[in-house]
């Protein structure tokens, strides 16, 4: 355990004196992973919602579809983006890899889905609690979908929660289509990695815990908005 | 007053299970509670007349085309304020907002909740979140208005107040069709009495025949089992 | 009071409207996106030993142009050129690099530098490897009778380093199809987390000096066989072919090649010292 003991200092010791170049790491990582996050709600609370709403044919399959697809290992999601956007790959003429928008794009691929499937659950219990008033009252199941989002949003914030971590917490994905290069795409678990492989155990574990001290602190303040929200609103 | 409504033969059955059986039914009355025991279908009833269900059999058949509005017994409301919820229900229809807002003001005026309109709905009490679905429904100024026992979970006060509007609704002429178990209630509101149980229709009565003799034994044992 | 009411949830959607916008925004703006950089493909060892920590500096002071270094192994890192996400390739081994060449993908190779492997092991050393002779420690690992067997960690991952491994293993005379049992662990990993799995395992395995004198995480290992002219370790650096990719940064990505190659480059590479050791000696023939 002298580890991490080492560890929490080397911690203090790095957040207190600025480091920059470990506050650039902290913020590119907070910056990828908020925005793949954001993206990923655009497109995962619609399709979520729609997917306990809608009637359609080939629903099912997808619900399963989905699910399924909230295990996909980072690797291959890496792996798939990068041959998207590699110079030789359909979308290289960009020339987005080894960029800052390629891991926003790679985790919000990855994280899509678990913020659907979630949602979807989310959504799918609120509509049997109010299907009935909103076909009473006429609403469209579009209309239906989009009102129990609005309805559902203090606890739709734990689909964002739950994208979120699995999206700063990778490393497979943004290695591979980040590239890891300094101070450009090196972000807080690639850092890791790279730590780990020059066997500085101490530094690794180190931006480990600072990890680990952010997603509590994100998770803390989303849940105290969530729980101020629910007591004002019901 | 003629009939507005003939049901015909209708019949509600999922899978095995029969919940209505070959029912016909004309309805006439301004007001008209059906009353019957737990699982008699009355709720199925409601749901099937309002378009919630679709039958399995029969159908009905509308004398012209009634706008409608349903309450439940169980008030569902959206996170957002009292006002809030009844501006949802008219914005479905109608575009203007400006106009929507002033109709549902009126409605929850009415209601007596106007005090309340800025205050989140999920928190009001069980009676006043009530009085917002009722103000809800009757700002869309239905031609017909379903409750499915809107007072059930409710204390004496807040059924009093809930009474109050369904009479002041149905003064503004809409016609009523609800359910309820409270006998004093159906006294109190209706014109008319629909006794159905385990599926089937037994009996259609004006109200002050029903309670004084009722024409069918199982309406008689429904009266005699419940507490007035 | 009803206006306060319902301007509440708009204000709501209209905050949350703008965080998304402002999140998107801060997304979708590159980091220095009129920053002059090439790419460079390069292996785990340069990037890990801390030469281009060192070296970078340098020529982005004097040329203006920034170099953002991919670290893979490197058949990795010429698979990756060869689809045409590098400008420049900075690799060990030579096999390799001259098909690439041939192959149409690199202009031109150009030695740069060497560093040479050693052979780690167990401070006490039970299969007897010691010495200048990486063919013979090698035959002494693969024919090792002691319980238990010591454990040899290869990379395996078609890296430098586990091309010239494979090359010693042939060059010593042992099949290693016949050979392998449970005391070869193929890790199928970079230099860094091979030699943690050595470290953990005690056991033998060949690295390049570079990383092994900036790893931290020894253990119980040491340098075992050292000195052996055989284990010198060719660098060399190639321009990806404009002509198979046309985005490629040639101008910036030559200059970079040129400064390696120049006398300053050279002498930048000289001074790269771990603890007063020198990790990589250059030997451009320019």
């Amino acid at each position: 355990m002298t580890e991490l003991d080492s560890g929490f200092t080397l911690a203090r010791q790095l957040l207190l004196a600025g480091d920059a170049r470990l506050w650039n790491i902290v913020l590119l990582s907070l910056r990828v992973s908020l925005t793949a996050t954001v993206l990923a709600c655009l497109i995962g609370m619609p399709l979520g919602a729609l997917l306990a709403v809608g009637r359609f044919p080939g629903r099912r399959v997808l619900v399963v579809l989905f699910n399924a697809m909230m295990g996909l290992p980072p690797v291959v999601v890496g792996l798939l983006v990068y041959l998207l956007l590699s110079r030789a790959g359909p979308l290289g003429a960009f020339g987005l890899l080894f960029t800052p928008t390629a891991m926003i794009l790679a985790q919000m691929v990855l994280i899509t889905p678990i913020v659907a499937a979630l949602t979807r659950q989310v959504i799918a219990d609120a509509w049997q609690e109010m299907h009935e008033l909103l076909h009473s009252l006429g609403a469209s199941r579009l209309r239906a979908a989009a009102t129990l989002l609005w309805d559902t949003r203090f606890s739709l914030s734990t689909a964002a929660l739950a994208g979120f971590g699995r999206a700063i917490a990778e490393v497979g994905a943004v290695m591979i289509v980040g590239g890891n290069i300094d101070g450009v795409t090196r972000v807080m678990t690639t850092t890791i990695a790279l730590e780990t492989s020059k066997g500085d155990l101490p530094l690794a574990l180190t931006l480990g815990l600072i990890l680990i001290v952010l997603v509590l602190a994100i998770n803390g303040v989303i849940f105290a908005v969530r729980g101020w929200s629910e007591r004002r609103w019901g | 007053m003629s009939t507005w409504l003939q049901l015909e033969r209708l019949r509600f059955a999922p899978g095995e299970r029969r919940i209505l059986d070959d029912v016909s039914l004309a309805l006439a009355a301004g007001r008209t509670v059906i009353l019957g025991p737990n699982g008699a279908g009355k709720s199925t009833l409601l749901r099937l007349i309002h378009g919630l269900l679709r039958p399995h059999g029969g159908w009905l058949s509308w004398r012209r085309p009634l706008s409608q509005a349903m309450v439940f017994q169980k008030p569902v409301l959206l996170r957002t304020t009292a006002l809030g919820n009844v501006i949802y229900g008219l914005k479905l229809k109608q575009p203007d907002a400006a106009k929507c807002r002033r109709r549902a003001e009126a409605a929850l005026d009415r209601a007596g909740l106007l005090h309340l309109a800025a205050h989140p709905a999920r928190l009001l009490s069980g009676g006043e979140q009530q009085r917002v679905a009722l103000a809800r429904a009757w700002a869309l100024e239905p031609e017909l208005l379903i409750l499915d026992e809107p007072t059930a979970s409710l204390d004496p006060a807040s059924t009093r107040e809930v009474e109050r509007i369904i009479k002041d609704i149905a003064d503004s002429g809409a016609r009523i069709l609800m359910t309820t178990h409270n006998l004093g209630q159906a006294r109190r509101l209706a014109e008319e009495i629909v006794f159905i149980d385990d599926g089937q229709m037994i009996e259609r009565t004006a109200v002050a025949d029903f309670f004084k003799a009722p024409q069918s034994a199982a309406a008689k044992h429904f009266l005699k089992e419940e507490i007035p | 009071m009803m206006t306060k009411a319902s301007s509440l949830t708009q204000t709501w959607r209209r905050l949350l409207g703008a965080c998304c916008l402002a999140l998107c925004a801060v997304g979708a703006w590159p980091a220095q996106a009129d920053e002059r950089f090439i790419t460079v493909a390069s292996t785990t060892s340069t990037e890990q030993s801390g030469l281009f920590a060192h070296l970078l500096p340098v020529f982005e002071q004097a040329s203006g142009i920034k170099v953002r270094v991919v670290a893979l192994g490197t058949g990795q890192a010429l698979d990756l050129a060869r689809r045409g996400d590098a400008d420049v390739v900075f690799v060990h081994d030579k096999a390799a690099e001259e098909k690439f060449v041939a192959e149409g993908f690199g202009v031109q190779r150009f030695e740069v530098m060497y560093n040479d492997f050693v052979l780690i092991g167990p401070r006490n050393d039970p299969a007897q490897v010691a010495g200048h002779d990486i063919l013979e420690g090698l035959r002494r690992i693969a024919s090792a009778d002691i319980s238990p067997r010591p454990p040899f960690v290869s990379r395996g991952d078609r890296s430098g380093t586990h091309m010239a491994e494979l090359r010693y293993w042939k060059a010593a005379g042992v099949d290693l199809d016949q050979a392998k049992g449970a005391w070869y662990r193929d890790t199928g990993s970079g230099m860094g987390p091979a030699l943690n799995t050595a470290a953990a395992m005690n056991a033998y395995i060949l690295a390049d000096r570079g990383t092994w004198l900036n790893f931290r995480n020894r253990g119980d290992l040491r340098i075992l066989v050292e000195g052996d002219t055989r284990l010198f370790n060719q660098y060399g650096v190639m321009l990806v072919n404009p002509a198979k990719h046309p985005h490629v940064k040639k101008d910036d990505g030559q200059k970079f090649i040129d400064w390696l190659l120049s006398p300053v480059g050279q002498q930048t590479i000289t001074a790269y010292k771990i603890n007063g050791e020198q990790l990589f000696f250059p030997n451009a023939r320019r």
